[in-house]
C-alpha cells in the first residue's frame, strides 16, 4: 500500500487495539481486490443498517486514492456523509468528490429512484406516451412506493453507469455499488424479478385486451371483476389502470431485457460481491443466506465484511475473570474503586467481544472458503473523508 | 374487556428494536390485566421469531400471558388475506373473491394500487380494535409493530394515500373511519430509537412529520441504553496525571496483572467518550418536547424473560 501522507483525525484514544483486525490466513485482501484491474464492479450487500453505504464509500475512496477511476453509487447515505462527499445536488448523475488525494479520481452519486424510473420512461417511450405514464396515479405509486422499485432502479442505474464507463477512453474503471436498505439482504436479488413479473402478470395482460383474447374467454368472470372494482373503488380507477397498462405496454420488453443484462453483469467475473454484516446473530444469519444465494446464482463473492466489531485493549483478560477481579476490589479507596470500575468496563467489552467472535467463528466454520475482513466500531459515526479513510484502512487490515 | 380500545403504533429506524419494544409494550399491558392484540404488518414473522414459535398464520392466537392475568394474542396481518376477508365480510363475495385472485387482481391491488395495501393493513387493525362481543370490545389494546420511521406517516395517512384512487365508495369510507381512529385520543404513535446520530435525527424528523399530519405522538422509546460504569469520581480520577501507575498499584489485590493498567485506562477513556456521545444524543431528544423513556441494553440478548423485564420498565416509566 502506498504510504501517502494523510491527515490523521484526532481520536479520543490511541488505537493500539488488537484482536479485531490485522491480516491473517483467511483474511480478505481488500487492497489486492481494489488494485486488480480485473475488478470492475464491487457490490456491497447485506441487511439494513450494517454499514453497506459506509463500506461502499470507504472502498471507493480507497481505490481512488490508490489510482483508480472510480464511481460510487450510494443509496440513502447518512446526511453528513452525503454532504462531505458533495452529494448535495440531487440530479441523479455522478459528480466529482472534492478532497480525494493521490492519482485516481472519485465520482459519487446518490440514487434517486423515482427520477431514475422517470428517466427510463422518458428514454424509451414517445414524448406523448411518457407524459401520459408519468401523470398516471398507478405509475406514481409504482415508481415511488412499490417495495422493490429501489432495488430495481439501483440495477438500472448500475447498467447505465457501466454502459457510460465503456463509452469513454478515460471513463471509470471501477464502479462501487451500494444496495438499498432492504429488510432482507436477499430483496436485492429478488426485487427486479418481482417487479417484472408484476408488470408481466395476468391482470395486466388482461387489462391490455379487455375485449378480446383471454378476457373474452373468461367472459362473465371478467364482467364481475370490473363491476366489482368499479363498485369498490369508483369507475375512475379501472380507467386509470387501463391507461397505465396500455401506455406501459411497449416498455415491458425493454425492462425485462435490461434487467437480464444487468443480471448477467452481476455474474461476470469482473464483478465482486462483498457481503457486509454486523456481528449480531440476525445479520450474520442473513449474511449466510446471502453467501449461499450468491453461490446458487453463480455470482462472484469476494468475501465477508464484519463491520462495527467491538475491540478490547487487553485480549488475555476474559470477561468472567475481570468481573471476579473487580469484585475483589470492592469497598476500597477512590483509586481502588476506579480500578474496580475499569475492570467492569473491560468485562462488558470482553463479553461483547467474546459473543461476536463466537458468531464469526460459527460463520467461518460453515463457510470455510469465504475470506473475511473485520472493521472495528469507531467511537463516532463515519461522516467525512477522514472517517472513510480510517474505515478503508481497517477494511484492508492496515490500521 | 374495556370501554374503549387503545391503539399503540410502534415505529422506529430499522433494527433499533421495534419488534422487541412492541412485544414488551403488549406484555406491559397484559401485566395490567388487559387483553391485547400484538400485530405485525410487514410479512417478516418477527413476532414468531422473537417468541420462538412457528410462523404465525392469518389468525389471532394467544402468545403470552401477563402477570396480571391479561393475555397477549398475536397476528401477522397479510394484505391479500385481509382483502379477501374484507370483501367477504362486507360483500359476501366468497366466490367472486376467488375469481379476483385468479385474475391476479388481488396481487395487483395489494402491490401497486396506491395506498390499498396500507388501507388493508391499518384496516385490519381497525377492525380488531372495533370488534365487539356481547356489546363490549374484544381487545383492550392493539399494539402494532409498524413500518419504519421513514415510511410511517405515509403509512398512517391512509386517507391522503387513497385520495388519488378511491374518491367514492366503500374503500373511501373505510379509509375515513381508519383516519378518525388514528387521529383520535385512543391512538398513540411511539418511536423507537438508539442513541446514535442517524437514528436520533430520523426520530426527530419523524416526530415533526407525524405532528404535521395531525397524528398523536406518544413516547420516544430509547432502546439499547448502555449503563455508565464509571462514577463521577472515577471519571475525574481518570483524567489526572499518573493515573496509569495508580491503577496499576490498585490492581495488586485483584490478582490482575498490573501491566494491564494502561490498557484498562484506555478502555475507560473510550467508555467515557461513548457515554458522552450517548448523552449528547439524549439531550437532542430531551429538547424535542416529547416524552422520552429509556430501555436498557440487555447484555445477554432478548428472550421471554427479557421482554418481561423491558415491560416492567415501560410500566415504571408510565409509558402505559
Ligand atoms: N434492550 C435490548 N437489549 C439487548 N438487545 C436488544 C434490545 N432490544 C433489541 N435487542 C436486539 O436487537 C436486535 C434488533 O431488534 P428488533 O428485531 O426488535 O428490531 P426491529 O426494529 O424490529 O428490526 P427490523 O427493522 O429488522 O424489524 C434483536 O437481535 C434484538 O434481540
Ligand atoms: N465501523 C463503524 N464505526 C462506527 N460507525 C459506523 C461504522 N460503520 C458504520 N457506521 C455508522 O453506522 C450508521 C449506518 O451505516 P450505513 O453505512 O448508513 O449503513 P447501511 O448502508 O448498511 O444502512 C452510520 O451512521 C455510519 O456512520
Ligand atoms: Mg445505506
Ligand atoms: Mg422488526
Amino acid at each position: 500500500m502506498p504510504g501517502r501522507p494523510r491527515t490523521t483525525p484526532t481520536r479520543t484514544t490511541t488505537p493500539h487495539y488488537r484482536g479485531a483486525t490485522g491480516p491473517s490466513a483467511d483474511a480478505l485482501d481488500v487492497d489486492a481486490l481494489l488494485a486488480d484491474p480485473g475488478t470492475q464492479i464491487v457490490v456491497c450487500c447485506g441487511s439494513g443498517g450494517v454499514g453497506k453505504t459506509t463500506t461502499s464509500a470507504a472502498l471507493a475512496l480507497r481505490a481512488a486514492e490508490q489510482g483508480r477511476r472510480v464511481c460510487v453509487l450510494t443509496i440513502d447515505p447518512a446526511r453528513r456523509l452525503a454532504q462531505s462527499m458533495g452529494l448535495t445536488e440531487l440530479d441523479n448523475v455522478p459528480r466529482p468528490v472534492a478532497g480525494v488525494e493521490g492519482p485516481g479520481r472519485l465520482d459519487a452519486m446518490m440514487l434517486d429512484m423515482k427520477r431514475t424510473f422517470d428517466e427510463v420512461v422518458e428514454a424509451h417511450a414517445s414524448a406523448d406516451k411518457a407524459r401520459q405514464i408519468l401523470a398516471n396515479p398507478f405509475y406514481q405509486a409504482l415508481s415511488s412506493s412499490f417495495a422493490g422499485t429501489q432495488e430495481y432502479m439501483a440495477m438500472e442505474k448500475l447498467g447505465q453507469l457501466h454502459g457510460e464507463a465503456a463509452e469513454h477512453e478515460d471513463g471509470w474503471d471501477l464502479i462501487v455499488v451500494d444496495t438499498p436498505p432492504s429488510r432482507s439482504a436477499l430483496d436485492f436479488l429478488d426485487a427486479p424479478e418481482r417487479l417484472s413479473s408484476l408488470l408481466d402478470g395476468r391482470f395486466i395482460r388482461l387489462m391490455l385486451a379487455p375485449a378480446k383474447g383471454p378476457a373474452r374467454l373468461f367472459g362473465a368472470g371478467f364482467g364481475v371483476i370490473t363491476s366489482m372494482m368499479n363498485k369498490l373503488l369508483g369507475a375512475q380507477v379501472l380507467t386509470d389502470v387501463q391507461t397505465f397498462v396500455a401506455a406501459f405496454d411497449t416498455l415491458f420488453g425493454g425492462f425485462r431485457q435490461r434487467s437480464e443484462q444487468t443480471y448477467a453483469l452481476l455474474q461476470d467475473p469482473r464483478t465482486a460481491f462483498l457481503v457486509v454484516a454486523a456481528p449480531e446473530a440476525s445479520a450474520m444469519r442473513e449474511a449466510s443466506y446471502f453467501v449461499e444465494r450468491l453461490a446458487a446464482e453463480r455470482m462472484p463473492l469476494a468475501g465477508l465484511v464484519v463491520n462495527r466489531v467491538s475491540r478490547t485493549a487487553v485480549d488475555d483478560l476474559g470477561a468472567d475473570e475481570a468481573a471476579a477481579a473487580s469484585r475483589r476490589l470492592a469497598g476500597g479507596d477512590a483509586t481502588s474503586t476506579l480500578a474496580a470500575e475499569l475492570l467492569c468496563v473491560h468485562a462488558e467489552r470482553a463479553q461483547v467481544r467474546e459473543r461476536e467472535e463466537r458468531l464469526v467463528r460459527r460463520f467461518r466454520a460453515s463457510h470455510p472458503t469465504v475470506p473475511s475482513a473485520r472493521v472495528a466500531a469507531l467511537a463516532t459515526d463515519v461522516h467525512d473523508l477522514d472517517g472513510l479513510r480510517i474505515v478503508g484502512d481497517l477494511l484492508a487490515g492496515r490500521a | 374487556m374495556g370501554a374503549t380500545t387503545q391503539l399503540h403504533v410502534v415505529t422506529g429506524k430499522g433494527g433499533t428494536g421495534k419488534t422487541t419494544v412492541a412485544a414488551a409494550l403488549a406484555i406491559a399491558l397484559a401485566d395490567q390485566g388487559q387483553r391485547v392484540l400484538l400485530c405485525e404488518v410487514e410479512g417478516r414473522q418477527g413476532i414468531a421469531q422473537l417468541f420462538d414459535v412457528p410462523p404465525l398464520p392469518y389468525e389471532e392466537r394467544r402468545i403470552a400471558s401477563g402477570l396480571g392475568g391479561g393475555q397477549v394474542h398475536a397476528l401477522a396481518i397479510d394484505p391479500e388475506a385481509a382483502l379477501l376477508e374484507y370483501l367477504d365480510m362486507y360483500y359476501h363475495l366468497g366466490r367472486a373473491g376467488k375469481l379476483l385472485d385468479r385474475f391476479g387482481v388481488v396481487d395487483f391491488a395489494t402491490t401497486i394500487a396506491p395506498g390499498v395495501r396500507d388501507v388493508l393493513l391499518t384496516g385490519k387493525a381497525y377492525e380488531a380494535a372495533r370488534r365487539k362481543e356481547d356489546g363490549r370490545f374484544v381487545y383492550d389494546a392493539v399494539v402494532m409493530d409498524a413500518p419504519p420511521t421513514g415510511r410511517i406517516t405515509r403509512f398512517l395517512n391512509v386517507n391522503a394515500e387513497v385520495a388519488g384512487l378511491a374518491k367514492v365508495g366503500p374503500v373511501r369510507k373505510q379509509a375515513d373511519a381508519i383516519m378518525d381512529m388514528l387521529h383520535s385520543d385512543t391512538s398513540r404513535v411511539h418511536l423507537v430509537t438508539v442513541l446514535e446520530e442517524m437514528p436520533v435525527q430520523e426520530t426527530l424528523d419523524g416526530v415533526t412529520e407525524l405532528r404535521l399530519a395531525g397524528l398523536p405522538v406518544g413516547h420516544v422509546l430509547v432502546n439499547l441504553v448502555r449503563p455508565a460504569l464509571l462514577s463521577e469520581a472515577s471519571q475525574q480520577l481518570l483524567g489526572t496525571d499518573g493515573v496509569e501507575q495508580a491503577v496499576a498499584d490498585a490492581l495488586e489485590p485483584s490478582g490482575v496483572d498490573a501491566g494491564h493498567a494502561p490498557a484498562l485506562v484506555e478502555e475507560g477513556h473510550a467508555h467515557v467518550a461513548r457515554q458522552h456521545l450517548q448523552d449528547a444524543q439524549h439531550v437532542l431528544l430531551d429538547d424535542a418536547d416529547v416524552p422520552v423513556h429509556d430501555l436498557p441494553w440487555l447484555s445477554e440478548g432478548v428472550d421471554l424473560g427479557a421482554l418481561f423485564e423491558l415491560a416492567q420498565t415501560l410500566r415504571d416509566g408510565k409509558v402505559v
